[in-house]
């Protein structure tokens, strides 16, 4: 398949290799969160009138997912701040590492590895996502305590153990990467092989080899393999869209389990929000209440039983079918890939549905951005209430059978034949067919 | 630089462009093929929504295309508002308060109702749902789902000059 490697053009290749770029991004980022932490903290309790809600769940969630997966990948994990200060500890330096960091620089314990504790961490926020996504407050203390739980484990363990394997945010940008257009690859298999010293290893706070790297899920293009690389021989290449989801390639079970979580929320987020249903947002609202017991056990049932239930009666169905001898194990893992377009086109659409008609909230906000009053750029005013307009809804649909059409593509290629793709693709289409009912139903 | 559409043509074989164009005129076929209204007399239709924290009840109403619609809206805490998507109509009830407003159904389809008024932290989602007749849009999207799968089996389906080499 075609590939454009992205360091063969002078200037890019010299911002990409220079820190001072993606150091200013980051800062810059940084700055940011700081000021959404104060605001979520001391501005105004009215979530559509705060810097926080509408710059963190509005703005940002939707860049998100609308333009940094789609179109780079990990990208947004290369300038986000949360694990800027503990590396700036481990390493012993702002820019580069000087070799007096600190910290214990322990391994994370092998039974905690994977996308379990990302896929925990999605699900509390589907859970509790009522409050989370409308107080500005608990928005701000939820920010300040990931950045703490980052420094924290970046002082004890060793790379970047949060972003690996506990941010939920890296595991949705993780598993989505997979369909993204960019990678970070070696040049030459025989280069890395032949040379001992693996500089790009031990300078990826990610942890990984660009020699192994086979998945675009765990590289958080940081850049530092290409900076390191005395051999110059890693590319960034910009590929085919999906790329990472096919036959061959290696994935494990706590992909699938991610997946489904990731697919089980974007249902119940576009029932929640999105829906007429004033009871359900009341439940899902109201956190400890009778209504809200019964919503979470709802959620988790659907999340954690019926929808993982009918994955692996699919795939099940699907191993039967097919001559060759694989475990039922290995076949949920290897079928985690069709779960990637489903869901990335599901969470666009859902956001496509969300952004359009609450993007009237950003511009105030700016202006005010503590909801005290201020107006000071000319733009405070009544945050308008927004439409949907038919084109929204008439590009929801779209991106949901452009959906469907990739992620069958991807079953079929991953399968035998159009027979042994069944199942997943009945899987893949019911669920399709209940993100359309909630969006336009 | 050459025309996207060239780019695409190079890219497929002759069979694959045509079924690519087949399925992309089928789709906007789908999408935009004028779709019949059943057609019912136009009746006046008075309707009370009682709002409260984050909510409308009943939060989905039907009526028929051409109907003449009253809303009543009934705040029951704070103050509510009312906007409906697509149609220029809003009302606002103070707390105890009725407010009233009459509207003709002129579009067909699916209209979300939105709280136009400051209410709390669930503001920004205390919708309702209006249908006016059939929603021929889900429809739609239901249709090009299927054609979506359609593709999907006909873009990987092996070509039969292939098929044949295998065979021999």
């Amino acid at each position: 398949m075609t590939r454009f490697d992205l360091t063969r053009l002078p200037r890019v290749n010299a911002v990409l290799r220079n820190r001072w770029p993606q150091f200013l991004l980051r800062a810059i980022t940084l700055a940011g969160f700081a000021f959404t932490i104060l605001a979520g903290l001391f501005g105004s309790i009215v979530g559509s009138h705060n810097f926080a809600i509408i710059f963190v769940w509005i703005a940002w969630w939707t860049a998100l997912k609308l333009f940094f997966i789609p179109f780079g990948g990990r990208s947004w994990c290369s300038i986000c701040p949360i694990p800027m200060a503990g590396e700036w500890l481990q390493r012993g330096g702002m820019l580069e590492p000087s070799g007096k960091g600190m910290g214990l620089k322990k391994r994370w314990p092998r039974f905690l590895r994977g996308n379990w504790l990302q896929a925990f961490g999605f699900l509390m926020i589907g859970l509790f996502s009522a409050v989370t996504l409308t107080s500005a407050k608990i928005t701000g203390i939820v920010l300040l305590a990931i950045i703490l739980l980052s420094l924290v484990l970046s002082l004890i363990f060793e790379r970047r153990p949060f972003c690996n394997y506990l941010c939920p945010i890296g595991g949705f940008t993780g598993l989505y990467a997979q369909a993204g257009p960019v990678e970070v690859r070696v040049k030459e298999a025989e280069v890395c092989a032949a040379h001992s010293e693996k500089l790009c290893y031990e300078a990826c706070p990610w942890g990984q080899y660009p020699l192994a790297l086979k998945s675009s899920a765990n590289c958080g293009l940081c850049m530092e393999c290409l900076r390191v690389c005395p051999k110059d021989n890693i590319v960034v290449n910009l590929r085919p869209w999906g790329s990472d989801l096919q036959a061959g390639t290696r994935h494990n079970m706590s992909e699938a389990f991610l997946g489904l979580v990731m697919l089980a929320s974007a249902l119940v987020d576009s029932a929640v929000f999105l829906g007429p249903w004033g009871g359900l947002k009341m439940a899902a609202y109201t956190i400890g209440s009778r209504e809200w017991f019964v919503f979470a056990g709802i959620f988790l049932v659907s999340a954690l039983g019926l929808l993982p239930g009918a994955y692996a009666l699919c795939v099940s169905w699907t191993n039967r079918l097919g001559k060759k001898q694989r475990s039922l194990r290995e076949a949920l893992a290897q079928y985690s890939q069709t779960l990637v377009p489903l869901g990335l086109m599901a969470w666009i659409a859902f956001t496509v549905s969300f952004a359009f008609v609450k993007f009237t909230y950003v511009l105030p906000v700016i202006s005010d951005p503590l909801g005290w009053g201020w107006n000071l750029l000319g733009l405070h005013q009544a945050a308008g209430v927004g439409q949907a307009s038919p084109f929204s809804l008439f590009l929801q649909i779209v991106i949901l059978a452009v959906g469907l059409f990739w992620t069958a593509r991807v079953n079929r290629r991953i399968s035998e034949s159009w027979r042994q793709a069944a199942p997943m693709i009945v899987f893949s289409s019911l669920f399709s067919l209940a993100m359309l009912w909630l969006l336009v139903g | 630089m050459q025309p996207i559409l060239a780019k695409i043509k190079a890219a497929l074989s002759p069979r694959q462009f045509l079924w690519g164009a087949v399925f992309a005129a089928v789709a906007v076929l789908i999408m935009f093929m004028p779709l019949p209204q059943r057609q019912t007399a136009p009746m006046q239709r008075t309707i009370r929504i009682d709002a409260s924290r984050f909510q409308f009840m009943p939060g989905e109403i039907q009526v028929n295309p051409g109907d003449k619609v009253t809303i009543e809206l009934v705040s029951h805490d704070v103050v509510h508002g009312f906007s409906l998507d697509n149609y220029n109509f809003t009302l606002r009830a103070e707390p105890g308060q009725t407010a009233s407003g009459t509207f003709i159904a002129s579009q067909a389809g699916v209209f979300r109702f939105r709280c136009s008024i400051t209410c709390g932290n669930l503001h920004p989602f205390m919708i309702g749902k209006l249908s006016v007749g059939t929603n021929w849009l889900l429809w739609r999207g239901i249709a090009l789902i299927g054609l979506a799968l359609a593709a999907a089996f006909f873009s990987l389906r092996p070509a039969r000059s292939r098929i044949a080499q295998g065979s021999r």
